[in-house]
């Protein structure tokens, strides 16, 4: 039983975690509120006073906005159909029972442990690349002209090498979910005349949809910031700059940090966005 | 129609023979039972018929027709199961409709048949809601009324009541008899417990190691054991199987007698014992004697007003136009 006693014994032992996270969160989020008022330019004159909305305004007006954000739903959208169709694929091969099934589990899992920097560099120079990455001598081999892919379809590349990265994941999390489907249920579908394709589509869909919304809805939080992947194969060209990728170039690039924060408070205005329609679902998911 | 014929049908997972081969005929219209301990192969027995495992030799045919390899959907059986297997996601109503909308079947006749299906089955109230609503029994009568729809040549029930609490069993044994005689088609029905064999069943299949040790209507394998393993398994409490001696002077090495055979007094009975632990049932009272002489403990059955106590000396006579005798090998001497 908690007695008034134990009750602020345990306040007192969490306020330190407490005051850690709170500050760990609050004091970006203010300080990014503070400069995305200001006119702040470090290296052409430092602090030059308060300006408004004009930060807000500018940002969204810039011709590179919009692309941007378009940019950005695709590679999300693009990375969670490709990483859901072959995690549930995947899910059903790997659920089936095997010769090494541990170490194939393991092969599947792997690319989840390449660091983002690492895997977007192996995947542009071993191959991309248009002179001697394995797709270009695959081309060739069949005759065709080597594609250049960071440049005839950069957006395509991306998602690509990030669905890569996190396929696991979802494979992972729908693999599990496959699993905990009761055996009995599919021999009476059998039996009721449910053919293979049905089966999957009447029971195992269903069972899986709860896991399918938990997948979308940690990639998507996750996926909204990916950076390292564009840094290192585009920099930002050809139409690959997300939302985050433009913040980094007003602040670092333009030397513009005020311009930069404002778009910092957008983005964490579409980021809850996101959050709070997923997370309706998933609570309306889980509620059944 | 439902007339359930097994040709020599073996079942073996690997090394393992877990069906050695066997024949039984199942007729049309008869509520056959398997019953036998745990790991006696009876679900196997059942899977095999409803084609979800493949047999290792040996034919199926229902109504006449080679099954063997025929795919279970198009058996034309409707099996029930022990966890129910409802579809949690789809109401009552779906459920119910689901084989049905796998067989195309048009929607108004659909509604005919899950209306009736749920009028039989009191479910008329719960159709719109999830499996996840219902209590254990409700669950039950709607996995029944899945397989009703389909009016299927032949039910098959996988212990459909070992998930429930005793009182719903006995409401539920009775209800799936009643369905039984109503409908009558072919029903086969699996479970452990001996008592659900006897009061639902038309032909009772004893099975263990996966042979059947004896197939008979339950008055037949209550009154004439075709063995030992069967002599102990019907009957509750269980037959007092007594060897040594007092077989060989009924010349027998094995004698059985059942409790409700035995009549218990205070002397003038030929054999002897102490009263051990007495079960009072009210209607009737089990007692468990000891030291008899006879070997194992003998268990009686007494009226429920006998009121014999723990360390009493009493007297037991048998009733010897009952008494079963079996030889070296456990098999009844006719």
């Amino acid at each position: 039983m908690a007695t008034q006693h134990s009750r602020s014994a345990a306040r007192a032992m969490m306020a330190p975690a407490v005051v850690l996270l709170l500050g760990w969160m609050l004091i970006p989020l203010g300080m990014t509120l503070y400069f995305s008022f200001k006119k702040y330019l470090p290296l052409r004159g430092g602090d030059l006073g308060w300006v408004g909305f004009e930060n807000y305004e500018r940002f969204v007006s810039s011709s590179a906005f919009w692309p941007s954000v378009q940019a950005t739903l695709i590679i999300v959208g693009g990375v969670l159909a490709i990483t859901v169709t072959l995690g549930i694929l995947f899910a059903l091969l790997l659920d089936q029972p095997m010769w090494g099934q541990g170490v194939v589990r393991i092969l599947v899992i792997a690319p989840f442990f390449v660091m983002p920097t690492v895997s977007a560099l192996v995947w542009k120079n071993m191959f991309m690349d248009p002179n001697n990455g394995l797709f270009a001598h695959l081309w060739r081999f069949f005759g065709a002209d080597p594609v250049v892919w960071l440049t005839e379809a950069p957006l395509f590349s991306i998602v690509l090498i990030v669905s890569w990265q996190w396929l696991p994941f979802a494979t992972l999390i729908l693999l599990t979910a496959i699993q905990s489907l009761d055996g009995e249920q599919l021999e009476a579908a059998e039996m009721d005349g449910a053919p293979t394709i049905k089966r999957f589509w009447y029971i195992i869909l269903p069972h899986l949809s709860r896991a399918i919304t938990i997948v979308i809805l940690i990639q998507t939080i996750f996926l909204l910031s990916i950076f390292a992947e564009i840094f290192v194969t585009t920099g930002g060209a050809f139409g690959t700059k997300t939302l985050t990728y433009l913040i980094y170039q007003r602040v670092l690039e333009s030397q513009n940090v005020g311009l930069g924060s404002a778009g910092g408070v957008y983005a964490i205005i579409l980021a809850n966005i996101v959050a709070i329609f997923l997370m309706r679902i998933v609570g309306k998911n889980l509620d059944a | 129609m439902g007339r359930i014929v097994l040709e020599q049908v073996s079942k073996s997972f690997g090394d393992t023979e877990v069906i050695p081969p066997l024949d039984l005929a199942i007729e049309d219209g008869e509520f056959a039972v398997f019953v036998g301990p745990s790991g006696c192969g009876k679900s196997t027995l059942l899977r095999l018929i409803a084609g979800l495992e493949d047999t290792s030799g040996g034919r199926i045919l229902i109504d006449g027709e080679d099954a063997t390899a025929v795919p279970p959907a198009k058996r034309g059986l409707a099996m029930v199961f022990q966890s129910y297997a409802l579809y949690p996601h789809m109401t009552v109503r779906k459920n119910i409709a689901f084989p049905m909308r796998m067989a195309g079947i048009d929607r108004a006749e659909q509604d005919r048949r899950i209306e009736k299906a749920a009028a039989a089955l009191n479910l008329t109230d719960y159709l719109h809601r999830r499996p996840g609503q219902l209590s254990g029994g409700q669950r039950q009568r709607v996995a029944i009324g899945r397989a009703i729809v389909r009016e299927p040549a032949a039910f098959l029930f996988d212990e459909p009541l070992s998930n429930l609490d005793a009182a719903l069993r006995v409401g539920m044994r009775l209800e799936i008899s009643e369905l039984h005689k109503r409908l009558d088609t072919t029903m086969i029905y699996v479970t452990h417990d001996q008592v659900e064999a006897m009061t639902m069943a038309d032909k009772i299949v004893v099975l263990r190691a996966g042979v059947i040790e004896q197939v008979g209507s339950p008055l037949e394998l209550y009154k004439t054991p075709r063995n030992t393993f069967v002599a102990g398994f019907i009957g509750s409490p269980k037959m007092n199987l007594i060897e040594g001696p007092e077989a060989q002077r009924h010349g027998a090495h094995t004698i059985g007698i059942r409790p409700e055979h035995i009549a218990v007094s205070a002397e003038g009975g030929p054999w002897s014992g102490v009263v051990g632990v007495s079960e009072h049932l009210g209607s009737d009272t089990f007692f468990h004697i000891h030291d008899t002489g006879l070997g194992d403990m003998i268990t009686v059955r007494a009226d429920g007003e006998v009121g014999f106590r723990h360390g009493d000396r009493v007297s037991l006579t048998p009733r010897m136009d009952v008494l079963h005798k079996f030889d070296a090998n456990g098999l009844r001497i006719a």
